[in-house]
């Protein structure tokens, strides 16, 4: 508020030298640092400007899923330590997200939890872009509950009764008799996507459902709260939460890598990379160095199942 | 050139310099209403507008979808009204503290604590509010969540806070000497002359100090959307302590997904110009209610 209140003071000054007519309205040297100002401001654009161009051929951004988010850092890191020269900067917000920068060009390669939808590739073709779909990963999306809760599996039709709101009480799937908080992702997240079209199908979500706008916060508020239920990618598991296994019959399915792989686990999907068909040399090697064995060992060390052998 | 002319020519572009400035500010704020108004006028083209301005239910996602404005609406009145219950009182308290009652030292430390306090960046404040004050919430009430419309009322009190105190600080500080003095001269005591002469005279300034405070908490969107739950509902009897969806945290959660040009993007628009037309008209009640002050005093 200090500037508020210099912005006052400043005001009154200039008010009072214009009635008393005076010819030093500015002090003597402020004319001077204006420009020095101007000059700096100046040199620091053009200076922007030529880094742009010629560090071009070596930037690569990446944005998009959530879920891929901490797969790509990992992979960008590794790359970059082969190729110093490389700029590589991946951001999330979300497939939905990614893949409308695709098409606005405003990122080299999309990120993505979900096959890209109809709608977006002819969006992206209207544009003048045809983007190819690259399968790096394979992931599951766990259900998580808090540790302290007795609940350890559910059928896939249990969890679709919790998030339509059927079920609305923990002691109807076996648990203790409480409120059930239903926790789900934001509509621009592909996990989101992949759990709407996997578990809810055409039955709608009920309106009281807490919306959180990244994966950290569904596990923070799972791990402090004994009620709630939510649902991630399989990688961020951890021990402040439990992962509940799903119920196929008289066995239960966890999301482990091998499951995931096998697609025993009904909730698994694939991870994609999207990128424009005359995508720049760079991003054309990074997707080359993902899908080579050493990409594919990362993928396996970050807790994702790899889509090729290592 | 004499040096007469060249100081004039300086005064001159220079006068030209701030001219462009304090024009540039205008030509992007019509730029913006331009385009926010052209894309809401998109939407009730394909969606009936009392529908929109009556509707109770917000479902983007199914088939047809519904754009009610009014859980929206309500997260949004309800999260601000319960910040104004907290940061009024604390907030005008602690102006009266610092403009009348505290030591020379012990204000210059409370004026810059509260000028550390608008420096918080409100993904730090929402860090907070997730993380300490979702769980206390949830146990002091026995909730199913604990993220709720209280939560944010709580983190927005905190970043309002800041503007009404030093607002109401300026406002008291500039209450004329003489009348206190003749407050005094006429036996009332310390509380009596804050109570019945500082304040009334202090009265407009303190109401537009409120009512910026306002003006920051309705537009808030990255901390309240951390700490609210984002339920688009109306909340029922547990008002407070009911997840609720605010405007700014239902456009922020959508963006993302809906393509350009669709009805859902159309309909965001349209929750932005409510919003607009709600901080418009908070700003303009402040400005009348300075102007006010102005001629009063």
């Amino acid at each position: 508020m200090k500037t508020i209140q210099n912005l006052k003071n400043i005001k009154t000054t200039f008010v009072k030298k214009e009635t008393t007519k005076s010819t030093k309205r500015f002090p003597a040297q402020l004319p001077a640092q204006l420009t020095a100002l101007f000059f700096i401001l100046l040199l620091a654009f053009s200076g922007a400007g030529c880094l742009g161009q010629d560090a071009d051929d070596k930037t690569l951004v990446l944005s998009g899923s959530t879920s891929v988010l901490p797969l790509a850092q990992s992979l960008s890191e590794s790359y970059m330590k082969n190729d110093t020269e490389a700029l590589i900067s991946v951001k999330g917000g979300g497939s939905g997200t990614g893949i409308a920068e695709l098409i606005d060009s405003s990122n080299d390669i999309a990120m993505s939890s979900r096959k890209i939808k109809d709608t977006e590739a002819s969006n992206a073709e209207s544009k003048g872009i045809k983007p190819i779909e690259y399968e790096i990963a394979k992931d599951g999306i766990a259900v998580i509950v808090n540790p302290a809760n007795p609940v350890n599996n559910l059928t896939l039709e249990q969890i679709q009764k919790i998030y339509s709101g059927e079920i609305k009480n923990w002691k109807e799937v076996g648990g203790e008799d409480a409120q059930i908080a239903v926790i789900a992702r934001d509509s621009a997240s592909g996990t989101q996507e992949f759990f709407t079209e996997a578990v809810m199908g055409d039955v709608s979500y009920r309106s009281d459902l807490i919306t959180q706008s990244a994966t950290g916060a569904v596990t923070q508020e799972v791990s402090r709260n004994t009620k709630a239920i939510g649902f991630i990618g399989a990688a961020y598991q951890g021990n402040s939460i439990k992962t509940v296994g799903i119920k196929i019959g008289e066995t239960t399915v966890m999301p482990t890598e091998e499951n995931i792989l096998s697609e025993t686990y009904p909730l698994s999907r694939g991870l994609y990379f999207y990128a424009d068909q005359d995508v720049k040399q760079i991003a054309d090697d990074f997707i080359t160095f993902v899908l080579s064995p050493e990409g594919q060992k990362i993928v396996r060390e970050t807790g994702y199942a790899p889509v090729k052998n290592t | 050139m004499t040096n007469r002319q060249i100081r004039d020519f300086k005064e001159k572009s220079m006068k030209s310099l701030f001219f462009i400035g304090g024009v540039g500010t205008i030509f992007v704020l019509i730029l913006i209403c331009l385009f926010l108004f052209t894309e809401t006028l998109n939407f009730f083209k394909t969606y009936d507008f009392i529908e929109f301005v009556t509707g109770f239910e917000w479902k983007p996602g199914t088939n047809p979808a519904q754009y009610g404005l009014l859980p929206l609406l309500a997260g949004t009145l309800i999260v601000t009204g319960g910040a104004i219950i907290l940061a009024v009182p604390i907030g005008i308290l602690s102006a009266i503290y610092i403009a009348e009652s505290s030591g020379p030292k012990t204000a210059e430390i409370l004026k810059s604590s509260v000028e550390f306090l608008a420096g918080i960046p409100s993904v730090v404040l929402g860090f907070f509010g997730l993380i300490i004050l979702v769980p206390a919430i949830q146990s002091a009430f026995d909730l199913t969540t604990g993220q709720t419309a209280l939560t944010g009322s709580v983190i927005l009190a905190i970043m309002a806070l800041p503007t009404i105190i030093s607002i109401s600080e300026d406002a008291i500080s500039a209450v004329p000497a003489p009348l206190k003095q003749g407050s005094f001269a006429l036996g009332a005591n310390r509380w009596q002359t804050i109570y019945k002469v500082i304040i009334p005279a202090a009265f407009s300034g303190i109401s537009a100090a409120i009512i910026l405070g306002i003006g920051r908490a309705v537009g808030e969107t990255m901390a309240v959307m951390m700490v609210t739950g984002n339920m688009a509902i109306i909340p029922g009897s547990e008002l407070f302590l009911s997840s609720v969806r605010t405007i700014t945290a239902t456009i922020a959660l959508e963006m993302g997904e809906t393509a350009k040009g669709t009805e859902h993007y159309y309909a965001l628009f349209a929750v932005g110009a409510v919003l607009f037309i709600l901080t418009l008209g908070i700003n303009l009640v402040a400005d009348a209610v300075k102007k006010k002050q102005r001629a009063g005093v």
